[in-house]
């Protein structure tokens, strides 16, 4: 008994594995920063599919474009506007989570070069195993409500 | 005999209520607003500061516009561009009656927030939009007749450092009184279905 569910654990280790060298397990959709004027903090969103069937997380983000990259999240919570940084942002099992105004997001900061509407920029996510998950987030103006409007 | 006393009764009421509405509606319309009616509870708009071209101005100097203020920072990169968002397109939903609104950006973040960022910051979301600057004491003040609050969050030893914020929107009549608060949450349509009210309540006054 306890040596068949040892195997088929092994089974299912080895199987999660197979997977995540064949095709990532984590792909990142939809992105979009609201470019802010001067050089201003700005907001990154993006939506991440986790289609393996491990719970993971994601841990960092950097940018090249920018001097410092972190995931936030804010809350009004009692009607108090606040952000706070998390270490750890859970990716369910063959679910998907969103990085939405409001809520999470990526916090770029000090902007290499002046970024405008339109162009393309580039974060590397770090998830728990160490994966790093590419993304390219739209150049978007301040008042846009998402990737397209 | 009962029903006639009853017949009677219901005409004095029916009689009471209309002139009751009809003095309601000389005095003023009473709007079925969908946001918190704040009318009577929150003072008059009043303040001294300074506006986004530098100029020193005061509650006085929005009369005839109806004022919609918001307390937030320029270095706050999410929950405030989406509230400025969120009122930018609600006054590109109002069309012609958005000339006779405006947006009050007040910073909570003297330190950083000067004139010029404002300028660059508001006119990025809506031409409708100005930001108003002042000092410590003076948006303290503002901030405590209005019962919001700020908090200057611990620096990340950076030099960066945020700030929270109640994220409160009021919003004020043409004649400076506060009529309406909401919270960031509130459904576009509530806030666009408010404006309309109480833009034509300026346009009778």
């Amino acid at each position: 008994m306890m040596v068949r569910s040892l195997a088929l654990a092994l089974i299912l280790s080895a199987g999660g594995a197979a997977y995540a060298a064949d095709k990532p397990a984590v792909e990142a959709k939809n992105g979009w920063v609201r470019v802010l004027p001067g050089a201003l903090p700005a907001g990154g969103y993006l939506t991440f599919e986790n289609r393996s069937d491990r719970a993971l997380s994601i841990v960092s983000a950097e940018s090249p474009q920018y001097g410092d990259a972190m995931i936030h999240r804010s809350s009004t919570d009692g009607g108090m506007g606040r952000m706070e940084m998390v270490d750890s942002v859970p990716l369910p099992a063959h679910g998907s989570l969103a990085f939405a105004p409001g809520g999470y997001h990526v916090m770029l900061m000090q902007p290499k070069q002046t970024v405008k509407p339109g162009d393309t920029i580039a974060v590397t996510f770090t998830l728990s195993d160490g994966e790093k998950i590419p993304a390219t987030l739209l150049a978007r103006p301040a008042n846009a409500s998402g990737p397209k409007d | 005999m009962k029903p006639s006393i009853f017949r009677r009764a219901l005409v004095v009421l029916l009689a009471a209520a209309a002139v009751a509405s009809l003095a309601a509606c000389q005095r003023e319309a009473q709007p079925e607003w969908r946001l918190n009616d704040v009318s009577g509870h929150l003072p008059d708009l009043d303040f001294k500061l300074t506006d986004d071209n530098g100029k020193p101005v005061t509650g006085a100097d929005y009369k005839g516009k109806v004022a919609v203020m918001y307390f937030g920072y320029t270095h706050c990169p999410d929950v405030c561009p989406l509230t400025l968002t969120q009122l930018h397109v609600i006054l590109d939903r109002l069309g012609p009656a958005a000339d006779n609104v405006r947006i009050l950006f007040v910073s909570v973040d003297p330190a950083r927030d000067t004139p010029a960022v404002m300028h660059a910051y508001v006119n990025a979301f809506d031409k409708r939009a100005v930001g108003l600057v002042g000092s410590q004491a003076a948006v303290e003040a503002l901030a405590k007749r209005y019962r919001s609050a700020f908090t200057r969050e611990p620096d990340r030893g950076d030099g960066n450092y945020e700030v929270s914020h109640s994220s409160a929107i009021y919003f004020f009549d043409a004649n400076g009184k506060a009529r309406l608060l909401a919270t960031p949450s509130a459904s576009q349509d509530d806030i666009v279905h408010d404006l309309h009210l109480l833009t034509s309540l300026e346009t009778r006054s």
